[in-house]
């Protein structure tokens, strides 16, 4: 029974997809992740995770969430200053505590965490040019990131995400008779992918009814778009999820739908909560 | 960004004969831009949404052949464009260049330690109304015209690509077939088009024989280089050069790949001669490496500084002449901090080697947070040919197995073939190491 429940938790996966992409940053891509910065950020995630637990009363401590924050931050966050790498885990898993809307965590961890760095300080940034637009290595990392995605049976964020940027790109570059290797090298990019299947498929953090995450996905790659490509500035998926993060309450009060828990599938999930009709 | 049209000749630089004993080795020589044809060099001074571009080219042809057509981001007043002084951007270059240094190995004998080196980590009064009416006439806005230096300046807008197009070959600029495409994209994107041309009368009364870069300051909150344009006239691959100057740290591409060349090598003795082949033969293999797709960085580093130096930091003046603005005049900021950063400025050194193929999309760039020092440094260990007078059996192992190690690390990093390698180095006392024959499956693919 033990073993069936470990099975339909969908961390299990994540993490190791996770765990694989980091090395293959690290071995392959040659980063320059620091190792520093990857201890200092899993170590203060658990301890935070573990203080927060403690608190908040939580029944028991759970380590899975926070370390696939940990390795989000890992694979997405750049800096030389120790202090700061170890700022964002805190950040990151505080965020899970202190900012909740009915029972449930408003922000993205990780997602929360790179925005207020990279606002407050010069010294955090995040390189999404570094995975390179090699077709297989694209191919593979959402191939991988798929199967994280059907065992969270709640892919419609992502696909709805990713169906609108590109749909955006496309039509960018009709728009502007560019031709469609733009728009393919565009969506090419590991990072974007990284955010497309590990961050915005978050299921905590996204709405509770199908509809409502489809609404969500289409709304991140609305706002992605035009800071990417109106406003010309870098990070335009990382920085619209934050915008966008605030809505959920609001769509979830609007459509009906199962709050997620892991490890349960929706069938299984007793914690109903019920809409406003309006 | 590329002239349309072109010449095939390199840039003359300046050597730079400075060899300065420095902890991390003496400085040998340089792979400057001269290494490379047709390298076009640019030099961006970045800082919040403000921006200065300095355009250096190779172009040696007739004056009056030249042209260039620039996109830009804002329309562009007199006092935005200056001619500047290629001497600097010469300076720049070998400052930033890739290095090779030398050591030459102690007296095996002494007793200090021989253990390994550290390693370290256009103003037209009579021809202008006539030059505005036939704009007019097919849809291109000349939003201004300037003379600055020897050069003749416009700043067009446009509602179509056709038009303008049609304007420029009129005016007797040669637009390569298929720019139609790339300038409509520039033109939904909202930029306009720098246009210049040397003014043959002006260039002649100044007196200058060679032409001077062109210099643009404005505010944009793009941070980008616009390159589609020079993928189209191009025989082949294009060559640049990416001088970033900033106040935080390194700059790196946000949409290509950003790599660093493998640096701190040792190389065989032979390579000091052998230099500037050295250093193509890596880019290219490195190029491939990545599918000819990358951004290689070759230097970042904090601007009052440098070790080993391949040429002097940029002076003050100099940098102020880049446009770096921040610096106060007459250096009134550097006399304010007197701290190990007063310059406070950091260069971060591109090269990219380009086609439309590869890099479908402009570069986009971002200021990092990493002040880490970078540099492309190359070494060369001269083995002790002094008097021994101890035994050496166990030092000329040492060396014979350190110059195999050399020669299996340079066949790797450019490709070139590891017997030919070996017949170049003077394996110490003329014994070749014993090496097993290499099977034949060894290199098929490569």
């Amino acid at each position: 029974m033990k073993l069936i429940s470990r099975l339909a938790d969908p961390r299990y996966y994540q993490v190791a997809v996770l765990t694989t992409l980091l090395s293959i940053g690290v071995f392959v891509l040659d980063f320059g992740i620091r190792w520093q910065n990857a201890v200092a950020i899993i170590l203060t995630a658990q301890a935070v995770q573990f203080i927060g637990t403690r608190l908040y009363g939580l029944p028991r401590f759970d380590p899975m969430s926070a370390l696939i924050t940990s390795l989000s931050l890992t694979l997405l966050l750049r800096t030389e200053l120790i202090a700061l790498a170890i700022a964002a885990p805190a950040i990151a898993i505080s965020s899970k505590f202190l900012i909740r809307v009915k029972g449930k965590h408003v922000f993205n961890p990780a997602n929360v965490a790179l925005v207020t760095l990279m606002l407050l300080s010069d010294h955090a940034w995040v390189s999404s040019g570094q995975w390179g637009s090699a077709a297989i290595g694209a191919f593979g990392l959402a191939c991988l990131g798929f199967l994280v995605l059907t065992r969270a049976r709640r892919a419609e964020t992502t696909i709805a995400f990713l169906a609108c940027y590109g749909a955006l790109l496309f039509g960018r570059a009709l728009w502007l008779s560019d031709p469609m290797s733009i728009p393919v090298h565009q969506l090419q990019n590991g990072a974007l992918l990284i955010f497309a299947f590990f961050m915005i498929s978050d299921p905590k953090t996204t709405p509770n009814a199908a509809v409502g995450r489809m609404v969500f996905g289409a709304l991140v790659a609305a706002l992605a778009f035009v800071i990417q490509f109106i406003y010309y500035q870098p990070n335009g998926p990382i920085l619209a999820l934050i915008l966008s993060a605030p809505l959920v309450p609001v769509i979830d009060a609007l459509l009906q739908g199962t709050h997620y828990r892991w490890g349960k599938s929706d069938a299984q999930s007793s914690a109903h909560v019920k809409g406003v009709q309006t | 960004m590329k002239i349309f049209i072109t010449a095939v000749t390199a840039l003359v630089t300046v050597m730079v004969t400075t060899t300065a004993q420095a902890f991390c080795g003496f400085y040998v020589a340089k792979a400057d831009t001269s290494l490379f044809n047709q390298a076009s060099q640019v030099v961006l001074v970045r800082d919040d949404d403000r921006t200065v571009i300095t355009m250096a080219n190779d172009f040696e042809g007739e004056a009056r052949d030249f042209a260039v057509v620039i996109p830009v981001p804002t329309m562009i007043e007199r006092e935005q464009i200056n001619v500047g002084d290629r001497a600097i951007i010469e300076h720049l270059d070998a400052y930033t260049s890739p290095r090779l240094v030398e050591y030459h190995d102690g007296n095996p004998c002494a007793r200090y330690d021989r253990e390994e080196l550290m390693s370290m980590d256009a103003n037209l009064p009579a021809a202008a109304k006539e030059l505005k009416r036939s704009a007019r006439s097919q849809g291109v806005t000349i939003e201004a015209s300037y003379t600055v230096g020897e050069y003749d300046i416009l700043i067009l807008s446009a509602k179509q690509s056709d038009g303008l197009i049609r304007w420029l070959n009129d005016n007797g600029y040669k637009i390569p077939r298929g720019a139609e495409r790339v300038v409509d994209s520039y033109l939904g994107q909202d930029m306009r088009f720098f246009v210049a041309r040397v003014n043959v009368k002006e260039q002649s009364r100044l007196g200058y024989q060679y032409l001077r870069p062109l210099q643009v300051a404005y505010e944009s909150n793009k941070f980008m280089l616009p390159i589609r344009l020079g993928t189209l006239n191009a025989k082949g691959k294009q060559e640049l050069y990416v001088y970033a100057l900033t106040r935080t740290g390194r700059v790196e591409t946000t949409n290509y790949r950003t790599v660093k060349l493998p640096t701190d090598v040792e190389l065989p003795e032979f390579v000091e001669g052998e230099f500037a082949d050295f250093y193509r033969d890596m880019f290219a293999r490195q190029s491939e490496k990545e599918n000819e797709r990358a951004v290689f960085l070759e230097y970042a580093w904090d601007m009052a500084w440098c070790d080993p130096c391949a040429a002097d930091p940029l002076s003050h003046e100099e940098l102020r002449k880049l446009g770096v603005f921040w610096l106060g005049k007459n250096g009134q900021e550097a006399k304010r901090m007197i701290q190990p950063q007063a310059q406070n400025v950091f260069v971060t050194r591109l090269h990219v080697r380009y086609d439309a193929e590869h890099f479908p999309e402009d570069l986009m760039f971002q200021e990092t947070g990493d002040r880490q020092n970078y540099q492309g440094r190359y070494v060369i260990r001269h083995p002790w040919k002094g008097e021994a007078s101890c035994d050496l059996t166990q030092y000329d192992a040492s060396v014979r197995e350190r110059q195999e190690r050399e020669a299996q690390l340079l066949a790797n990093m450019t490709g070139w073939d590891i017997a030919d390698i070996r017949e170049k180095i003077p394996f110490t006392g003329g014994i070749r190491p014993v090496t097993v024959k290499e099977p034949w499956w060894k290199r098929i693919w490569d």
